[in-house]
């Protein structure tokens, strides 16, 4: 049996607004193993964010966090004292923003931030000055960016998109962690750059034997970088599978309109792309919350909630045909 | 149709006390030649800083050029738009990236479809709610859309709306500056497939601003690389997937995320991507790319190459085919 890492059980997560409470998560369930790389793939607005961000209990003061559990190593997370939550988020999770430039501090170098991480981290020897800056100068060339002693002298307007971009993954796996969060991290990055941080990622994360969670919205880098991919609409995971499994067949209809509206190298024009946009959270449809834009609506999508079901070893698919 | 030749765009550099810097200057475009025929797409890729942007804002007529000639069917046009006659306006249009920030969120739907045609004096009492309901037909909007504000639409529908603020005058070309990139990959598709509608319907000429070489391949039928503002290589899209000559195509193409085994075999495998785009101030001597082509020899750290047609249409700028 493998070791679970994280388990997220029913979580639901709504948010205040004025004009009611906009019903995000809708009873999201994930698990990740020990040392396994996933991706959440979904389009804008589809709740991937929320759900990492509830798992480090980072989500805004609006949220509120309705139902469900969310288990790291056997433990609540959601039931942690404040104590101890900020002891998994030192030692443990890390996450990787989708803005280096917003989630780096424009007024401290680089040097200052990242020992900050390392001083906190309870690695051995960390009090120490010396140990802090080897470990720090250790992971800037092991995220392949060049000169570390002098970058760390940089401050972070100083450096390009990319490396900021690197900077943050060298944050986050300075020291030994568990859990490392992605999210998006090469949305705002070029191609061939973008090509050379997920490489970083997927090395160092194996290297470290920390277990990835990705986010994106594209289908291809999910391919790339990760051994299994959740694909989330409107608050619901509605598909999950290893990515051979995946790209091999598709069940849920939303993950099939999803992988014809992408254009492919090979030509062949684009689909029509799927109709309809995401559902008001403020008032969700009641059944299934693809039913509204799904071709191959029933009766029962209208009325009830299909549940994630295995259909085929691990493949597990939100949807009342199967 | 339209012609641009040894087109340059430089920028002066100011320091900090606002004094202008002699001899420094920001070379977003540097030398480039190419032509457009009609009902043609031709495809600027590159990266972030290459100046493909610059070149679309320099035709459209928002700079001046710093040197060169633009000629738009024989009329020489590398003027801004404020000396440019408004029937030359009227011919070229432009879509930008972002739609919410190029509508005004203070006018309705049809206060910005409407200006357009006024400028243009193309519109008389009788015929003006006709036109406009017709201008949102084209982009498959419902006639209600006319009465509501941007603030309330969807991502994609302003999009639509800007095409159809781009359609207004009957242009013969539109610039489209990476339109679907802030789009979601279901949104995309749709637009995508509009776009090719519209310019069977209307003869439309596109010059498509993009980074994503997969929607190039299909939707464009020519395709330039760009990098350093400079043209590296110019060839129509089939054979250009088919032949990549240039490092630096071979590189994006390397490190483009696909979903299918049939992509992967059309990605170069031998290139992979290194290092970062240099600063257009500081551009390496000889051939600009030679700071990260794996092929790089002496030669190509001295002398610039330039355009060569190796085969009919396809041209490429690389001291490999000299």
């Amino acid at each position: 049996m493998k070791e679970i890492v994280v388990e997220v059980k029913d979580l639901h997560v709504w948010f205040k607004t004025f004009a009611g409470y906009a019903r995000v998560l809708n009873g999201v369930n994930l698990s990740i193993n020990k040392g396994e790389r996933i991706s959440i793939v979904g389009e804008t607005g589809c709740g991937k964010t929320t759900t990492v961000k509830a798992m480090l209990q980072i989500l805004a003061k609006q949220a509120k966090i309705k139902k469900g559990e969310i288990l790291f190593q056997g433990k609540d997370l959601l039931k942690m004292r404040k104590k101890e939550l900020k002891e998994v988020r030192k030692h443990e999770i890390s996450m990787i923003f989708q803005d280096p430039t917003a989630a780096l501090n424009p007024v401290f170098t680089i040097n200052q931030q990242l020992l900050e991480v390392i001083k906190y981290s309870g690695v051995k020897g960390s009090n120490r000055k010396e140990v802090q800056k080897k470990l720090a100068i250790k992971s800037l060339k092991e995220t392949s960016l060049p000169d570390p002693e002098r970058l760390l002298n940089n401050y972070p307007f100083q450096l390009s998109g990319g490396m900021r971009q690197r900077m943050c993954i060298a944050m986050s796996l300075a020291t030994p962690r568990s859990l490392v969060i992605a999210d998006e991290p090469t949305t705002n990055l070029d191609v061939t750059i973008q090509e050379q941080i997920l490489q970083i990622l997927k090395k160092r994360t194996k290297e470290k034997g920390s277990s990835l969670i990705l986010i994106t919205h594209s289908l291809g880098v999910a391919r790339e970088a990760t051994d299994r991919i959740y694909i989330m609409y409107a608050g619901n995971m509605v598909e999950t599978a290893t990515t051979i499994e995946l790209f091999k067949n598709q069940y849920h209809p939303y993950t099939k309109g999803l992988i014809s509206c992408i254009p492919k190298l090979s030509g062949g024009g684009v689909a029509e792309g799927i109709p309809g946009r995401l559902p008001n959270y403020l008032d969700p449809p009641i059944g299934c919350r693809f039913a509204p834009r799904c071709f191959n609506v029933m009766e029962r999508c209208k009325k009830e909630k299909p549940e994630l079901k295995d259909v085929e070893n691990g493949h597990k698919v939100a949807c009342f045909l199967y | 149709m339209l012609e641009v030749r040894r087109l340059k765009k430089y920028f002066p550099i100011y320091s900090a006390g606002g004094v202008k810097q002699k001899g420094i200057f920001v070379k977003a475009v540097d030398g480039i030649d190419f032509s457009i025929s009609e009902d043609e797409t031709l495809a600027l890729v590159g990266e972030s800083g290459s100046g493909k942007s610059t070149t679309a804002y320099t035709i459209a007529g928002m700079y001046s050029a710093t040197e060169g000639k633009i000629s738009f069917r024989g009329k020489d046009i590398s003027n801004i738009t404020s000396k440019r006659s408004l029937r030359l306006k009227k011919e070229i249009q432009m879509v930008f990236q972002d739609p919410g920030t190029t509508l005004n969120p203070q006018r309705s739907v049809r206060q910005i479809l409407r200006l357009p045609l006024q400028i243009h004096v193309m519109l008389n009492r009788k015929n003006e709610e006709d036109r406009l309901i017709n201008l949102l037909n084209f982009v498959e909007l419902p006639p209600d859309f006319l009465y509501k504000y941007p603030t309330n639409i969807g991502g994609g529908e302003k999009q639509m709306v800007a095409i159809a603020r781009a359609l207004a005058t009957n242009p013969s070309i539109i610039i489209l500056d990476e339109p679907t990139s802030a789009l979601d990959v279901s949104i995309q598709a749709k637009i995508i497939n509009m776009l090719l509608e519209l310019q069977k319907k209307f003869n439309l000429t596109y010059i498509f601003i993009t980074h994503d070489l997969s929607l190039v391949r299909n939707f464009a039928t020519r395709v330039a690389i760009m990098y350093l503002g400079k043209i590296a290589e110019i060839a129509p899209t089939s054979q250009f997937f088919l032949k990549p000559k240039h490092p630096y195509t071979k590189m994006l193409l390397s490190s483009i995320p696909v979903i299918s085994n049939e992509e992967e075999k059309l990605k170069q495998k031998k290139i992979k991507s290194q290092g970062e785009i240099p600063s257009p101030v500081d551009i390496p001597p000889g051939c600009s790319f030679n700071t990260r082509c794996p092929m790089a020899y002496d030669k190509c750290y001295k002398i610039d190459p330039v355009m060569k047609e190796i085969e009919p249409d396809h041209m490429v700028r690389c001291h490999l085919f000299d």
